[in-house]
């Protein structure tokens, strides 16, 4: 099921490689900006990277999958991480976790049928002072109970 | 003009300091009160943010933790003023929590305004820097060394030894690399200091530079912490225009380049050599060593590899002198070191102590026990490749040395905390399972291990109930941590049996067992 970029993508992506060609350590750098710009890392970028930087599309390949962070498929308007990590489970994380869960109707690397919520696990966010933590887009939020949550999510929804 | 400080570190964000801070502005211009509304770093005392301050005649004043809905009644009650209000804490300095401390690496956190290089320069910023740019690379070198401080990412590595190295390297480029990957649970020092004091930072990875001979230095960012990538790329800029970094360091022959590069969600990335390896635009897979990262790092090029805490303990040290420091700690721990309290503590925080406290001080005089208010059961220390302590051991010295006569490890400082719900079977399996998640695959005991670990203990809670194979499944899982122990090639596989046995050996009763105390532990250890 492999999702054609658009040509208005792929200028960018082009943009994007051109600015980083001669970059010191370029391939990080330059996957992180195709992903913040169109929302995920497709496989029709490993040829003009490949080409641009002189590595082999194999090579790429095992870069973007080895990443947590990288995206293959697009995700939802919105990403929910829910920390799994240690301290936020001493507060009671686990519980949140799969109460998130059973209200969104999805597992964690899914999205909500609406496209609104793409659910995601992280390891901890360095708000351990606040457990349980949660990121909705790039703000972190702390000390969540299901309340919370569930307002987060409505106001994603809406937004 | 009044000031008044509401934090913008991101965990008080997270517990709404940006809606306060746009109450108490929306508050002010409705009654027309001009005020000068400051977003400084966060004190550290988490459980009380947002921590909101007044500037008055006789010092800062604290109210907290401050909700919108609080705003309108702070205000009848002129807290401009310093008046009285139920969330009225006195004086900022007079908090017992806070005069308890030691803040030297955290000197000016939570005063400040992170990204105000004139704030910096009058709280004692650049001090370091100004020495420094007085001695050779080798003295700088050598007051770091006769400070004694160790690195404080994890291995405890004494810093000048490795910066020596590095300057005894003969080579046209060298780097200072930033170990900025923070990715133990329950530690935010780092990620305080780059969002509430990134000048510091900047400051201790130029004289890092200056004293090797390095000219380019990098920030390794977790990809988890974008607050701390703006309030860095920000603190850079201005360093750069008012003549802190680039060229001709403060109008000497110093060139010091910095630059942040985001990781990219990889625990392992952590550690030094497959953090190298992601700079350099690879999986980040852990090398072979030797070579040093001090003698063939970045790019195949000397290259210092330090943490956060360790590269902002620099300036202090370069302004007061070795000796102030070392002055500090007990035996080989020397100096102060930024202790995280995380979990489930009733007031989490940022505490910085000299070497030397005892845990229970940390859990009980500072954390003010549990937030369930149930009894503490266990605690983890040093992040999830770190041992969990029963409290027969809570009057352990924080102390390299000490935590590691009791099998366990300080690591980067931090503490989580649980109570008598944790199941430490669930713990024990957590731990192999994040090993296995976050392998980077290099060697078998890890790669393999890790998944069979996962196995064993769910067999243990099965045979615990049934009683069938419950002591031979027990001995598999001791053998697995052997292999482990002794076969990874570095420390993901090689301490992942630090939680497993201590949860094991402590906890015995979560596993079906009777407590056998430390001697297993011993034997593994051996
Ligand atoms: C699995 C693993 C993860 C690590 N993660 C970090 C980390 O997030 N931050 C850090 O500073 N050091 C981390 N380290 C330690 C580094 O390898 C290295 O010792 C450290 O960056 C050196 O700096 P220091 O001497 O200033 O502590 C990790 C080590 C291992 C084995
Ligand atoms: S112990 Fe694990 S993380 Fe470390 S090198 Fe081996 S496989 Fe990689
Ligand atoms: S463990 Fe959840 S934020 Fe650190």
């Amino acid at each position: 099921m492999a999702i054609a970029l658009s040509e208005q993508q792929l200028t960018k992506i082009r943009a994007h490689i051109e600015a980083h060609k001669t970059m010191p350590g370029a391939l990080l750098p330059l996957l992180h900006a195709i992903q913040d710009d169109i929302g995920w890392i497709s496989e029709e970028v490993y040829l003009p990277i490949s080409k641009a930087l002189a590595l082999s599309v194999a090579e790429l390949h095992g870069v973007v999958t080895f990443y947590h962070h990288f995206r293959r498929h697009p995700a939802g308007k919105h990403v929910l991480q829910i920390c799994r990590a240690e301290s936020c489970q001493a507060m009671g994380s686990e519980k949140l976790e799969a109460h998130i869960k059973s209200t969104l109707g999805i597992d964690y690397h899914e999205t909500t049928k609406d496209g609104a919520i793409t659910l995601e696990p992280i390891y901890c966010l360095g708000n351990c002072a606040c457990s349980p933590a949660v990121m909705m887009g790039d703000e972190v939020y702390g000390r969540m109970d299901a309340t919370k949550v569930a307002e987060l999510i409505s106001e994603a929804r809406v937004t | 003009m009044i000031k008044v400080y509401v934090p913008r570190d991101s965990s008080a964000l997270s517990l709404g300091a940006d809606r306060t801070a746009k109450a108490i502005a929306a508050e002010a211009a409705k009654r027309g009160i001009k005020i000068e509304l400051i977003r400084n770093g966060s004190r550290g005392l988490f459980w009380l943010e947002p921590f909101v301050e007044i500037e008055t005649a006789k010092g800062r004043m604290a109210y907290a933790p401050v909700q919108p809905k609080d705003v309108a009644s702070l205000f009848d009650a002129d807290f401009l003023h310093g008046g009285t209000h139920t969330l009225n804490l006195g004086l900022t300095e007079n908090i017992e929590w806070l005069k308890k401390q030691q803040r030297l690496t955290f000197a000016r956190v939570g005063i400040t305004d992170p990204v105000s290089l004139d704030d910096y320069l009058a709280h004692d910023g650049y001090k370091g820097l100004k020495n420094a740019l007085k001695l050779t690379g080798a003295e700088i070198v050598k007051v770091v060394t006769d400070s004694g401080l160790r690195g404080r990412g994890g291995a405890a590595f004494p810093t000048g030894i490795k910066w020596n190295t590095v300057l005894g390297c003969k080579s046209e480029q060298k780097y200072i690399v930033c170990n900025a990957d923070e990715g133990d649970s329950g530690t935010y020092s780092d990620r305080m200091i780059m969002e509430d004091d990134p000048f510091v930072l900047i400051e201790g990875m130029t004289i890092a530079g200056i004293a090797v001979g390095a000219t380019q230095g990098y920030i390794y960012l977790r990809s988890e912490y974008p607050h701390a990538l703006k309030t860095l790329n920000e603190a850079i800029m201005k360093a750069e225009k008012a003549g802190y970094l680039g060229e001709k360091i403060c109008g000497t022959t110093h060139t010091f380049k910095l630059e942040v590069r985001r990781a990219a969600g990889a625990y392992i990335c952590g550690e030094e050599t497959s953090l190298l390896e992601s700079l350099e635009g690879r999986r980040g897979q852990v090398r072979f060593k030797p070579p040093l990262p001090a003698i063939e790092g970045l790019f195949g090029k000397p290259t210092v590899v330090n943490n956060v805490i360790s590269l902002a303990t620099v300036p202090i040290i370069l302004d007061k002198g070795a000796q102030f420091y070392a002055d500090y700690g007990i035996g080989r721990s020397r100096g102060t070191l930024p202790i995280q309290l995380a979990g489930n503590l009733k007031q989490t925080g940022l505490v910085e102590l000299a070497f030397g406290a005892t845990l229970r001080e940390l859990l009980y005089d500072f954390g003010g026990g549990s937030a369930t208010g149930k009894p503490i059961r266990a605690v983890q220390v040093g992040g999830p490749l770190g041992a969990f302590l029963p409290e027969s051991q809570f009057d352990t010295p924080l102390d390299y040395e000490e935590f590691s006569k009791i099998w366990a490890v300080l690591g980067h400082g931090g503490i989580v905390v649980f109570d008598d719900t944790v199941d430490m079977a669930k713990m024990a399996r957590y731990a192999f399972e994040f090993c296995a998640i976050e392998s980077c695959g290099k060697c078998t005991p890890c790669r393999i291990g890790s998944t069979r670990g996962v196995e064993v203990i769910d067999k243990i809670t099965a045979s615990k109930a049934s009683g069938k194979d419950h002591e031979k499944n027990i001995q598999l899982v001791r053998d697995l941590s052997d292999t482990m122990f002794n076969g990874s090639l570095c420390a993901l596989g090689g301490m992942t049996p630090y939680p497993v046995l201590s949860a094991i050996n402590h906890f015995g009763e979560d596993f079906g067992l009777e407590n056998k105390g430390l001697e297993k532990i011993k034997e593994v250890a051996a």
